[in-house]
């Protein structure tokens, strides 16, 4: 009977299409579809910040250098990677990421913790040499990154993410530029209007040791500053399992 | 190229119509582009659009193919050039990546160059692989399988080479931007959004071709391999097109931003991630073995019946499996049960293919001994075998606790593509390729022998230096000391690497010796080409172009 069915099904192209759609749709739709109700499953935790635009730059640079087919950027719910890595990642915690930089290897550690596990010399040191500070490390060196940063896509990545409903406002779009010179440079000019629009937590450093120029390294080292201080949610969640 | 001989005048109009339209799209990309990643890319496509005005414009009123000559062949110009540019591709992607498994070893080897960085490369790597080597092999084959299993010429001239030409476009593109840093930095789908909607525009084309050869078919049952062919087509299309809805910052810049994000952008990248696995790497490789091996082995395929079930079950059950890539991460719970369940589930359609393949070669084992192409393909379904056995059992949560992060994924991953894919591809090729140009064999028998045991050779020490390295780094990741902190640090694991490493980039290598091999066998083949015996290898009846 089914074979029958069958037989007469592969007399029809039409059909064949219809049935493969049908057949390859099912899993998908029952496991996608209910991520929808994200809002109601995942809430955003209240302390939950984007990205400045400094550390946005340096996002993307992470991105462009394809430092994820090396590191990820989520910690299992295992008792060793806790101990080695620190609290387990949370779902809300990736909440402003588009796209999410989990990452599938570790041929170098996870990174889901790393802010503020480094100083920033250490971090400009081992990006522009890792064999410099570590020896017996196989990481490709970055010099390249001490060139100047280019900000002038940064407001157009804040309102495409904006758009996307990531809580950039006018301002932190207009100013994004400043903002991001800002943060490299303590003390500046820039320093109060950068502080009104992203608040007290970011920090605000010459991360590449030089206040008076913006490299590419100034970005990337505040990303990975950021990395794990978004939110204190997946600590406090965790208060007492984690080291 | 010969691709004007096989047109008429007006295709040929029609082809430089296409080729001028394709030149200004690029003029206007390159004019506009506020990026020089979007300018080089509107570059390519303005010498490529040039290009082919001037080729089809040069021979614009030689004489066109005599009509009856036409009609009675098969259209294989277009997997003639698709064969090329597989392993045009497979010199691309392998060089990649016997040069980034050398980095892992030698870092200091690494230029002080952003585009020669390992970071760069490996999409370059993984790109040129699955989308050059592999998408190339599959369109390319699907010609050549859709007319003989149809008994039917394909519905028309041009389409088969604007896909060919249009995909390749969609590799170039891909590739050169990974360099110049332009990448979703989603894996196996890095490509920025504008060539994403050049793929998308050239697969619709695809399939309308595909569907309009199948309405002119002289055999009244559609044949299997095609519906894998078809699976492929289509459900590519779903997962492309639903995993790179992005939204550009500008429409004259290569930047955009996936609008998937965190947990959902997870599900869906490894929803996307595993199904290419499952209809880019074994649907439309399965529609080529389901031809050439009983084609080869001279015996129809052993059963009928477990086609029909494999088949089903490889389409309903692959979508579901994505999730086992997120096993322990934020991922909720049940739709990662849902995974491996189905993961393990995955298993019986899997082996029913395989087995199939197998027991079909049952009273040719005789000519398995003999024949090193018949061996490519036996070896292929034993190594899908084995590695869609190894998924089932990475999948299940515990194992998948010590195996994922791992080079164990990696080697997993490369016991299917080297195993499976690439060696279903030689196969094929060292079937089709002899036939294309009317010979008996290959123009070097010799040389399919010696690219077959560096192919099994080289693919048994990668998979096995990164089952090891893969083991070792779980286990010393978890290891505790008897104070109950952790017995090594990561860079301990790392330096562990170092031999495996050193012995993957060596097993790479020979498998790259050998698709080297097999590149000038197929040139030597080719340009010894003797006239082709049509006789039995002709549409059954003839029929005019539309």
């Amino acid at each position: 009977m089914v074979l029958r069915l069958h037989y007469n099904l592969e007399k029809l192209s039409m059909g064949l299409v219809g049935a493969i759609i049908l057949a390859a749709s099912v899993g998908g739709l029952v496991e996608i579809a209910p991520l929808f109700t994200i809002d109601e499953t995942v809430e955003i935790p209240a302390d939950l910040r984007p990205l400045t635009p400094l550390e946005l730059a340096g996002r993307e640079i992470y991105m462009r250098e394809g430092c994820y087919a090396c590191h990820s950027q989520m910690v299992r719910s295992l008792a060793d990677e806790i101990d080695r890595y620190g609290p387990y990642s949370l779902a809300s915690e990736s909440a402003y990421d588009h796209p999410m930089l989990w990452g599938s290897k570790r041929t170098g550690p996870d990174l889901a913790r790393l802010g503020g596990k480094y100083s920033d010399a250490w971090q400009v040191a081992h990006l522009t040499d890792p064999r410099a500070v570590v020896p017996a490390s196989i990481m490709p060196a970055y010099p390249w990154l001490m060139q100047p940063l280019d900000t002038s896509g940064l407001p157009g990545a804040l309102a495409t993410l904006a758009r996307l409903g990531l809580p950039y406002d006018e301002a932190m779009i207009a100013g994004a530029e400043a903002d991001a010179r800002a943060q490299a440079a303590p003390d500046g000019a820039g320093t109060d209007a950068f502080r009104e629009r992203h608040g007290d937590r970011p920090v605000q450093r010459a991360f590449d040791g030089d206040p008076s120029r913006l490299t590419e390294m100034d970005a990337v080292v505040a990303y990975l500053q950021s990395l794990g201080t978004q939110t204190e949610a997946a600590r406090l969640a965790q208060e007492g399992t984690a080291p | 190229m010969n691709l004007p001989a096989s047109l008429t005048t007006s295709e040929r109009q029609i082809g430089i119509g296409l080729s001028a339209a394709l030149a200004l799209m690029g003029l206007a990309m390159a004019a506009l582009a506020r990026d020089s990643v979007m300018a080089l890319h509107g570059t390519m496509a303005l010498v490529l659009g040039l290009g082919l005005v001037f080729r089809l414009g040069g021979v614009l009123y030689d004489a066109p193919p005599a009509d009856p000559d036409r009609v009675l062949r098969y259209d294989d110009g277009p997997t003639r050039f698709g064969i090329w540019m597989t392993l045009a591709w497979a010199m691309v992607g392998m060089v990649a990546g016997v040069w980034v498994a050398a980095l892992l070893y030698w870092p200091e080897a690494t230029p002080p160059w952003p585009a020669t960085s390992f970071g760069r490369l490996r999409p370059v790597h993984t790109t040129g692989i699955i989308f050059g080597f592999g998408g190339n092999a599959l369109i390319a084959t699907s010609f050549w399988v859709l007319q003989r299993t149809s008994r039917a010429r394909l519905a028309d001239a041009l389409s088969p080479w604007v896909v060919l030409i249009g995909y390749n476009l969609f590799c170039a593109w891909a590739v050169t931007g990974y360099l110049m840093g332009a990448t979703q930095s989603k894996e196996y789908a890095e490509a920025e959004w504008y060539a994403d909607l050049w793929l998308v525009a050239v697969w619709v084309l695809y399939f309308t071709l595909y569907m309009r050869t199948l309405a002119r078919r002289a055999e009244p049952h559609i044949y299997v391999a095609n519906w894998y062919y078809l699976a492929f087509i289509l459900v590519v299309a779903m997962l492309h097109i639903v995993n790179n809805i992005a939204l550009p910052v500008s429409w004259a810049g290569s930047k955009s931003y996936t609008v998937w994000a965190g947990v959902q952008d997870a599900m869906i990248q490894w929803w996307y991630g595993h199904n290419a696995v499952a209809f880019f790497l074994t649907a439309g490789f399965l529609g080529m073995l389901y031809y050439f091996l009983p084609v080869r082995a001279g015996r129809p395929i052993w059963s009928y019946r477990l086609s029909i079930l494999s088949f089903w079950g490889i389409v309903f059950f692959y979508i579901w499996v994505g999730s086992h890539h997120l096993h322990y991460t934020a991922l909720p719970y049940w739709v990662q049960t849902l995974g491996m369940t189905f993961s393990v589930m995955l298993l019986v359609p899997s082996w029913a293919s395989a087995g199939n393949a197998i027991a079909t070669l049952n009273g040719a084992w005789g000519k398995v001994r003999d024949d090193a192409t018949l061996r490519f393909m036996f070896v292929a379904a034993v190594f899908y075998g084995l590695s869609t056995f190894e998924g089932s059992f990475l999948a299940i949560r515990p194992v998948n606790s010590l195996s994922h992060y791992t080079d164990w994924t990696v080697g997993h991953v490369h016991s299917g593509t080297l195993g499976w894919v690439a060696m279903i591809i030689f196969g094929a090729i060292y079937t089709l390729v002899p036939q294309m140009a009317g010979r008996e064999t290959m123009a070097w028998p010799k040389a399919v022998e010696w690219h077959f045991w560096l192919a099994v050779l080289g693919t048994l020490v990668y998979v096995i230096a990164m089952w090891n390295a893969g083991i070792t780094q779980g286990l010393m990741w978890r290891a505790y000391d008897a104070n109950g902190a952790l017995s090594y640090s990561f860079l301990e694991s790392v330096q562990a690497m170092a031999p495996y490493y050193l012995l993957r980039a060596m097993g790479g290598a020979m498998f790259l010796t050998g698709a080297v091999i097999c590149t000038l066998n197929c040139r030597a083949t080719l340009r010894a080409s003797r006239s082709r015996d049509l006789q039995n290898d002709r549409p059954l009846v003839a029929q005019a172009a539309e």
